[in-house]
């Protein structure tokens, strides 16, 4: 209950401050938003598992986060920026769908 | 990276089915778990937002430098050929006024041309200053050569355009008959000969009436000329002239 409300906070307040997204930061921040999802969409799965662990949750979250910006940057350092982002964003949608499969299957048994 | 790869032993096994554990998860409990997904998730949602009304925003700003020297390239070349398109097309467009600039002068060179000859050939009516001068014979009768002699003394004098009782006089008019019936091109003159001659006024004038010139060869036959001027005189007359037979142009040298 409460993430949902952190979610629906982290919203509001998105669209309240209006806040621009630094520069150097602009690359990276879909990349992230598409990791934070991979790891919103493990823990939710994990938590229908009854595996749900929160140091696992924050680990996951900050470590998907820390290395799809990582992945991104070296990229860009190396001249195929474009192209491991979409390597990234496959590879978490992916994950995402597979996740997303698994609590679908949890939640109407098929 | 994710929960189920963990090594955690499930704490309970969910036998009451995905929604139960749902409802469960849901049920608002201030645990640290709850509280730190919580917060996670409202980073979540925070730069979501922000993420997705910046691609909104602008959609240059979030591209990666190669993306953006791609489309500058792209840009620029595209520009490239725009402007090689317009300098195609103005060089064009020069050409073709110029064209018809040149094609505009010929047709009106040719125009006054036209006139000139027009004029000169008694092929167009005409006007402007000149006079008028009446020939009576109240004394004697006119002869031929008379006619001819104040002809050739209208033209001495830079008439440019002459009629005679409704005769346009050109290159090609003769004068013939006797004294008393003059023909002028085969067809026969009445009295009074009223020449009508366009051309400055003050030299005809002075032309004609000259010592032992035309008026006064007038006189000499028995004969009364009257000389008016006119600053607007109308030569309605024409004379058609036909093709030359003979003649033909001569092609311009080459060169």
């Amino acid at each position: 209950m409460i993430a949902v409300i952190g979610l629906v906070v982290g919203v509001v307040a998105g669209l309240l401050l209006q806040p621009t997204v630094p520069l150097e930061l602009q690359p990276y921040l879909p990349i992230a938003v598409v990791a934070a999802l991979d790891a919103l969409f493990g823990g939710l799965r994990a938590m229908l598992d009854g595996i749900f662990d929160d140091r696992v949750f924050l680990t996951s979250f900050l470590s998907n986060v820390v290395v799809a910006a990582l992945i991104v940057f070296l990229g860009d350092q190396l001249g195929v920026g474009t192209q491991l982002s979409t390597a990234v964003v496959v590879v978490l949608g992916i994950r995402i769908f597979s996740n997303a499969a698994s609590i679908r299957r949890h939640l109407f048994k098929a | 990276m994710s929960e189920p790869e963990e090594p955690t032993p499930p704490p309970e096994p969910v036998a009451a089915g995905g929604w139960a554990a749902l409802g469960k998860a849901l049920r608002f409990r201030a645990s640290r778990g709850q509280i730190l997904a919580g917060v996670l998730c409202a980073v979540l949602g925070f730069a979501l937002v922000v993420q997705v009304r910046q691609n909104n925003e602008a959609s240059l700003s979030g591209l990666s430098q190669a993306d953006l020297v791609r489309i500058l390239d792209e840009t620029t070349s595209r520009g490239d050929a725009l402007a090689t398109e317009v300098n195609d097309l103005r060089s064009e467009r020069d050409q073709l006024v110029s064209g018809s600039d040149k094609r505009q002068a010929a047709l009106d060179a040719l125009r006054r041309s036209a006139e000139t000859q027009g004029i000169l050939t008694g092929r167009l009516p005409a006007e402007g200053p000149g006079v008028v001068v009446t020939l009576t014979e109240p004394n004697g009768q006119i002869k031929p050569a008379t006619m001819l002699n104040m002809l050739e003394e209208l033209r001495n004098a830079g008439a440019e355009a002459i009629d005679l009782n409704g005769h346009r006089i050109t290159a090609s008019s003769a004068f013939a008959g006797i004294p008393g019936a003059v023909t002028i091109d085969g067809a026969e003159l009445a009295t009074p000969y009223v020449w009508t001659a366009i051309g400055e006024p003050d030299t005809i004038a002075t032309a004609l009436q000259i010592p032992g010139g035309a008026l006064a060869t007038v006189r000499s036959n028995g004969g009364e000329g009257d000389l008016r001027r006119g600053t607007k005189l109308e030569i309605r007359s024409v004379r058609a002239l036909g093709e030359p037979q003979f003649a033909t142009p001569v092609p311009p040298a080459a060169g």
